[in-house]
C-alpha cells in the first residue's frame, strides 16, 4: 500500500487514453500540409498571418480568462491555438495584422468566451471571426494576392481574383461558362494549389490529406465531410447538367474556395456539429444547399463560411430531432 | 411630402386602434376570475419562494391558503410566526403558531477528530458520492464534506469550513425552510427551535455504532454510555441504536448533560461562561460546531 | 463475420493476465464473514445465533421473499457473532461470522466429484432445487436464478442462452470454468434445458477465449440441440440484451426482459453452480475469482469460499504491492472500488482487481466538447451527455423521458469521454432519484 489512502470512485475504473487536447492537437497535425501548401505559395505572408493569428487567440483567450471572465485559463488545451490557425486559414494573404488581431478577438471573445468558453459556443469561432472581417472589411477581405509560381518574395503587388469570383463577375456581365473558363485555373492547379484564395484553402489535395488523417485517427468521421460534398457535387451538377453555359462544372465548385477546408476542418467542428450521424447527415446537407445557393445565386461568390454559421444555429434542433434510435425501441414484434 | 407624413400617421393611428380593440375584446373574453384575496395574501409571504412550506413557491402557498379552510396545519417558516398571524388577520382563519426553529449540524467529524482513510474520487456531491460508499472517513452516518446543503441554500445562510471540512449554519440568516434538510443524504441537519439568544443543547452525532468502532472512526462520536440519559432531570434524552438524541421539547437547556458526556459529543451554543466547574466553558458565538478538545 | 451486437459498444485493453492460469483451491478460512444480503433483492433472514454450530451447507439465513435467496454456511464451523462488515456496496451490512472448526474434515474435503450425466429430476424439482441451494445469477448482478426459471404457462420460451462472454478486461474466472468444467457445464446447461422445456441452447463466447469455445465444440457434437457461438471481442456484449441482439438478431424490448423475446440468459458460473446442486446436492458455496492486476506478484484464478475476506486473497498472490491506490471488486468497467481489502467475497465477486497508482486516477473533468462520442459508444442508444447534463440541472422528468431508466451502467461513456466527464456517476444519480420519485407517484 503506498502512504496516500487508497481511491473510491464509480465505475469504469479504466479510461480510453483519448484525451479532447490529444485530439485537438491531431487537428493541429492534420492542418500543417495545408499550411506548407500556403507557405509554399505565399511565402513568409503565409508564415506572418498564421502567427499573427495564433498569438493573437492565445492571448485574447488568456486575457479575458485570467483578468475579465476570473476562471481558469485553459489556453494549453489546443481549442484556442485550432481558431487561431483555421482564422488565418481563411484569411487572404497580406492582410494587415491588425486587422487579424480584431479578427482574432472576435473569433475568441464574441464567438467563444462569451458563450462560456469551450464547448459552449454555438458558432464556429474562426469562421465568425472570418465573416466579421469580410463585411467589416469587405475590401481588404477580397484582395487575393495570386500564386505566382516559385514566387517567395513579397507578392503583395500582384492581386486577383479568386476562381468563384472570377465565375461570379463573369456570369453578371453576360458572358458564359466558355469563356470563363479560359481565365479559370486548370483543374489540377487548383487540386495542389497554384490557383489565388485564402491561405489555407490552396491545395484541395493538402487539405484531404488532412482530413484523411483526422478520420483515420477518428477525430471525425466521414458523415460531415462525404455528405457536404457530394451535396454540392450533386446540386452543382443538376444546374450544370441543365446549363452548362451559365454554371461551372461540379469539380470546379469543389475544388474552388473553401469547399474542402469547410468539409473537412470547419464543419466538423465537433464543438458547432451535431452529436449523432444521422443528425451529421442533415447536417452536412443543409450546408451543402445553402453553400451552392450563396454560390449560384448570392452576392458574394463563396457562401460555405456564412452556410456553415446558419446551419450551427441549427444544431440544438437537430441534436433534439435526431436522436439515436433507443435500444429496444419501436421494433417490430418478433416474438417467436 | 406633407401627403406621406399624413398617410403614415392615419395608417399608425388606424393600427393602434384595432390593437387596441383586440387587446379589449381578448381581456374581456378571456378574463379569469382570480380571488383577489390569494393576490392580497401572497403579498404578505416572504416571496422567498423557497419551498419550505411545501408548496413550489409562495404564490402557490397563498392559493393554498385561501384555498383551505382549516389552515392550522400550514405554515410558512421563513416567515414566521409574524407573517402568519398576518395571513390570519386576512383570512379570518386561526393559524397554528410554532416556535421559530433553526437548522443544526449534528456531526463534529472535522478532518482532525475523524481522519479520511480513503479518498473520493468523483463529482463534488454528497448524494451522488453516498450512492457509491460510506465516504471518506470510518463513520458511515456523519457529514460527507461535500455541500450539498450549502449548495441547495438560496439564503446565504450556510458556508463550508474550509478548515473542519464540515458546513456552518449562519442562524441570522437561517430561514429554517428546511431545503439542507431534504438535500443531506445523512440527514444530519435537523430544524431544532430557535430559543431566546438562540441557545441551543443538542448531540452532535449521529453514529450508531458501538462505542469501540464509533469512538475509532471519530474521537467526537456519541458512544451511547448513556452519562447523559442518566443525568437528564426531564428525561428530555432518548437512548436508541447506541445514540443519544435530546428531545427540544422536553430540553429545558439546563447544561447538565454537557459536562457528563466523555467524548464531547454535547453540543451547546451561546450559552455564558460556566462558573467553577472543572470543564472547561465551551461558548461558541455561531452555532459553529465546538472545537473538538482531546478527551475531557 | 463474427457475430456482435450493432450499436455502440467499446473495445478497452483485454489484459487478461490470468487466462493460462488453472484455478487453485484455497484452504478454507479461519473465519469466514457471510452477509445476508449477498443477491438483488430482499435480504436473507438470519436463522442461527451466536454460538451456534453449523455444518457446512446448512441453511444459515433463509430467503426474505420471491426474489431473494437462501444463504449457506461456507464452512463448518462456529457463528461467532452477526456483526456490521462493510461489504461490496462500501456499506455496513448485517453478516454471520464463522469460525472454521479446523477439526472438521468436511472443510477440507476434496470436491472434485466424478461426473455425473443422467437427470433425473422433474423440471419442478429442479427449479425449486436451484431456489432452495441459493443459487443466483454468478455474473455479477446476482439475480436469483430461480427467478428467471418460474415461466408462466402462457410465456413463450424458444431458447437458453449461456453466457460465456466474459466481456470484462482482466477476469477469467469464467473463461478457465470452461475449460475446466466443460463436461460439467455441458450437463447444466441439458439440465436448464430440462427444466425450461426448451430445445435449443446457445452458448456465446468471445472469440478471444479460442481454446473455450474449441473445447464446447468438440463435446458438443454429440448435443446437437446445443450450438456454440463465437462472438467478436466487444464490451459490453455480455450484457443481456446485447448478447441476446448478437446471437438472435432478438431486441429486447424497452424495459423488458429476454422473456420477452422468448429467451432465458444463464452464466456460465451459475450453470456450473446448477449442475453442483443438481448432481451433487451441494448448495451453493464458492466460486470462481480471479485476483489480478498489472503489479501484483502471482495473478491467479481461485476456488474461493463465500465470505473469505478479500486480504486472504490478496495474501495469496504476493500480497498488495507498492503504490496501490485501488482495488477493485469486479472487473475495471462495472467493478466496484473497495473501502478496504476487509470485504468479504460474495457470490457477485467475480474478480479482484489490484489497480496501481499511475491508473488509479481519474482525469479532471473538462469541458464538453460535444464531439458525440458517449452517443455512438452507447449500446443502449442514449445520449449520456444530454443524460448527464439534465440529472445535474435536477431536471429528472426530462431525463426519465430521454430514457435514463434504460442504462446498462456499462461504463462506455465514461470510458471514452475525451473531456474525462464523469457521465455515468452522474446518470447513476439521475437514475437512482427517477426510481425514488417513480416509487411516490405509485
Amino acid at each position: 500500500m503506498s502512504d496516500q489512502p487508497i481511491i473510491v470512485s464509480a465505475s469504469p475504473h479504466v479510461h480510453s487514453d483519448r484525451t479532447s487536447q490529444k485530439l485537438m492537437y491531431d487537428v493541429v497535425i492534420a492542418l500543417i500540409p495545408a499550411f506548407l501548401v500556403s507557405l509554399y505559395v505565399f511565402g513568409i505572408n503565409a508564415m506572418i498571418a498564421t502567427a499573427a493569428a495564433v498569438i493573437s487567440c492565445l492571448l485574447f483567450e488568456y486575457l479575458i480568462q485570467k483578468y475579465l471572465m476570473k476562471t481558469e485559463v485553459t489556453i494549453g488545451d489546443g481549442s484556442a491555438l485550432i481558431t487561431g490557425i483555421l482564422l488565418a486559414f481563411n484569411l487572404p494573404a497580406g492582410i494587415p495584422i491588425w486587422m487579424i488581431v480584431m479578427g482574432s478577438l472576435v473569433a475568441i471573445g464574441v464567438a467563444k468566451l462569451s458563450f462560456g468558453g469551450l464547448g459552449f459556443n454555438i458558432f464556429n469561432p474562426a469562421l465568425v471571426g472570418r465573416v466579421f472581417l469580410l463585411i467589416s472589411f469587405p475590401v481588404q477581405m477580397t484582395l487575393w494576392p495570386t500564386a505566382v509560381e516559385n514566387n517567395t518574395t513579397v507578392v503583395d503587388a500582384v492581386t486577383g481574383a479568386t476562381t468563384l469570383g472570377l465565375i461570379k463577375e463573369g456570369v453578371q456581365f453576360g458572358e458564359t461558362m466558355t469563356e470563363i473558363s479560359a481565365q479559370l485555373p486548370s483543374n489540377m492547379d487548383m487540386l495542389l494549389g497554384i490557383t489565388g484564395g485564402s491561405l489555407g484553402e490552396m491545395s484541395a489535395l493538402a487539405l484531404i490529406l488532412g482530413g484523411l488523417f483526422l478520420i483515420i485517427r477518428k477525430v471525425i468521421t466521414w458523415h460531415i465531410p462525404v455528405t457536404l460534398l457530394v451535396t454540392m457535387a450533386v446540386l452543382t451538377g443538376i444546374f450544370w447538367w441543365i446549363d452548362p453555359e451559365h454554371y461551372a462544372s461540379p469539380l470546379i465548385h469543389l475544388l474552388s474556395g473553401g469547399a474542402i477546408l469547410g468539409a473537412f476542418f470547419m464543419a466538423t467542428d465537433l464543438v458547432t456539429s451535431p452529436v449523432t450521424k444521422k443528425g451529421m447527415v442533415v447536417f452536412a446537407i443543409g450546408i451543402g444547399i445553402l453553400t451552392v445557393v450563396i454560390r449560384l445565386f448570392g452576392s458574394y461568390p463563396e457562401g460555405i463560411s456564412f452556410a456553415i454559421l446558419i446551419m450551427n444555429a441549427f444544431v440544438p434542433l437537430i441534436n433534439t430531432y435526431f436522436k439515436p434510435r433507443r435500444f429496444g425501441s419501436k421494433i417490430k414484434a418478433k416474438i417467436v | 411630402m406633407s401627403d406621406s407624413i399624413l398617410h403614415s400617421v392615419i395608417l399608425l393611428s388606424l393600427l393602434g386602434i384595432v390593437a387596441a380593440l383586440v387587446l379589449y375584446v381578448v381581456s374581456k373574453k378571456f378574463y379569469v376570475y382570480e380571488n383577489p384575496l390569494i393576490a392580497e395574501v401572497e403579498e404578505l409571504l416572504p416571496a422567498a419562494n423557497c419551498a419550505g412550506c411545501g408548496s413550489p413557491g409562495c404564490r402557490a402557498f397563498a392559493e393554498k391558503l385561501v384555498g383551505t379552510d382549516d389552515i392550522s396545519d400550514l405554515f410558512c417558516p421563513v416567515g414566521g410566526n409574524d407573517v402568519m398571524k398576518l395571513v390570519s388577520e386576512a383570512l379570518g382563519k386561526e393559524v397554528a403558531e410554532k416556535d421559530p426553529t433553526v437548522a443544526v449540524i449534528r456531526c463534529q467529524g472535522s478532518c482532525e477528530v475523524r481522519p479520511k482513510t480513503t479518498e473520493y474520487q468523483g463529482p463534488k456531491s454528497c448524494t451522488i458520492s453516498a450512492l457509491i460508499y460510506s465516504g471518506e472517513t470510518d463513520c458511515q452516518y456523519g457529514c460527507l464534506g461535500d455541500g450539498d446543503c450549502v449548495a441547495v441554500c438560496q439564503f446565504d445562510a450556510m458556508y463550508m469550513d474550509e478548515a473542519t471540512g464540515l458546513p456552518v449554519v449562519i442562524t441570522d440568516k437561517c430561514t429554517s425552510c428546511g431545503m439542507c434538510v431534504d438535500a443531506c443524504p445523512r440527514d444530519i441537519i435537523e430544524m431544532r427551535p430557535k430559543h431566546k439568544r438562540d441557545l441551543k443543547i443538542f448531540v452532535g452525532c449521529l453514529n450508531e455504532e458501538k462505542g469501540g468502532i464509533a469512538k475509532k472512526a471519530c474521537s467526537v462520536a456519541c458512544i451511547g454510555c448513556s452519562k447523559c440519559f442518566d443525568i437528564c432531570p426531564k428525561d428530555a434524552i432518548v437512548m436508541e441504536n447506541n445514540l443519544a438524541y435530546i428531545d427540544p421539547e422536553y430540553c429545558t437547556l439546563c447544561r447538565k448533560c454537557v459536562p457528563v458526556c466523555p467524548t464531547d459529543s454535547i453540543i451547546e451554543t451561546n450559552f455564558p461562561p460556566r462558573k467553577e466547574k472543572k470543564v472547561e466553558p465551551k461558548v461558541t458565538a455561531k452555532v459553529e460546531p465546538v472545537k473538538p478538545q482531546p478527551n475531557a | 463475420m463474427l457475430k456482435t451486437f450493432p450499436k455502440g459498444g467499446v473495445h478497452p485493453p483485454e489484459n487478461k493476465l490470468t487466462s493460462t492460469k488453472t484455478i487453485k483451491r484455497l484452504p478454507a478460512p479461519k473465519v469466514v464473514y457471510v452477509p445476508i444480503s449477498q443477491h438483488i433483492g430482499i435480504p436473507a433472514e438470519i436463522i442461527v445465533d451466536r454460538k451456534d454450530k453449523v455444518e457446512i451447507g446448512q441453511v444459515i439465513a433463509r430467503s426474505g421473499g420471491f426474489v431473494s435467496s437462501n444463504i449457506h454456511a461456507p464452512v463448518a464451523g462456529t457463528v461467532t457473532k452477526l456483526d456490521m462488515i462493510i461489504d461490496t456496496s462500501g456499506y455496513k451490512k448485517q453478516c454471520i461470522v464463522i469460525r472454521t472448526d479446523a477439526k472438521n474434515e468436511s472443510n477440507f474435503e476434496e470436491i472434485d466429484f466424478p461426473l455425473k450425466k443422467e437427470i433425473t429430476l422433474q423440471p419442478e424439482e429442479i427449479v425449486q432445487r436451484i431456489s432452495d441451494f441459493g443459487i443466483v445469477g454468478l455474473g455479477g448482478a446476482t439475480f436469483p436464478s430461480h427467478v428467471k426459471l418460474n415461466i408462466k404457462e402462457d410465456r413463450k420460451l424458444d431458447c437458453l442462452i449461456i453466457n460465456g462472454v466474459e466481456c470484462e478486461p482482466y477476469l477469467t474466472a469464467d473463461h478457465r470454468l470452461m475449460l475446466e468444467k466443460t463436461k460439467e457445464i455441458l450437463v447444466g446447461i441439458q439440465i436448464l434445458m430440462h427444466a425450461l422445456r426448451v430445445d435449443r441452447a446457445i452458448i456465446g463466447i468471445e472469440n478471444n477465449k479460442k481454446d473455450a469455445i474449441e473445447a464446447f465444440k468438440t463435446l458438443s457434437v454429440q448435443e446437437p440441440r446445443i450450438q456454440v457461438a463465437a462472438l467478436k471481442v466487444k464490451y459490453p456484449q455480455g450484457g443481456e440484451k446485447q448478447l441476446v441482439r448478437a446471437l438472435l438478431n432478438r431486441e429486447v424490448p424497452k424495459n423488458g426482459l429476454p422473456l420477452d423475446v422468448g429467451v432465458v440468459v444463464h452464466n456460465v458460473g451459475t450453470v456450473y453452480a446448477i449442475y453442483q446442486a443438481i448432481q451433487h446436492n451441494r448448495p451453493l458455496m464458492e466460486r470462481v475469482v480471479t485476483v489480478t492486476g498489472k503489479k501484483l506478484e502471482k495473478p491467479s484464478n481461485f476456488w474461493v469460499k463465500i465470505g473469505t475476506p478479500i486480504k486472504d486473497l490478496v495474501e495469496e498472490v504476493g500480497g498488495i504491492p507498492e503504490g496501490t491506490r485501488k482495488i477493485v471488486s469486479g472487473g475495471p468497467m462495472m467493478g466496484k472500488a473497495l473501502k478496504s481489502t476487509d470485504v468479504p467475497v460474495t457470490k457477485g465477486t467475480s474478480g479482484i482487481l489490484v489497480i496501481s497508482e499511475d491508473e488509479a486516477s481519474r482525469g479532471e473533468p473538462k469541458n464538453c466538447i460535444r464531439c458525440g462520442e458517449c452517443v455512438s459508444v452507447c449500446p443502449m442508444g442514449l445520449e449520456p451527455h444530454l443524460l448527464m447534463n439534465l440529472s445535474e440541472k435536477n431536471m429528472f422528468e426530462k431525463a426519465a423521458q430521454e430514457d435514463i431508466m434504460t442504462c446498462i451502467e456499462c461504463g462506455s461513456c465514461s470510458y471514452v469521454c475525451p473531456s474525462h466527464r464523469p457521465l455515468l456517476d452522474y446518470i447513476r444519480f439521475g437514475k437512482n432519484i427517477t426510481k425514488e420519485l417513480q416509487s411516490k407517484k405509485v
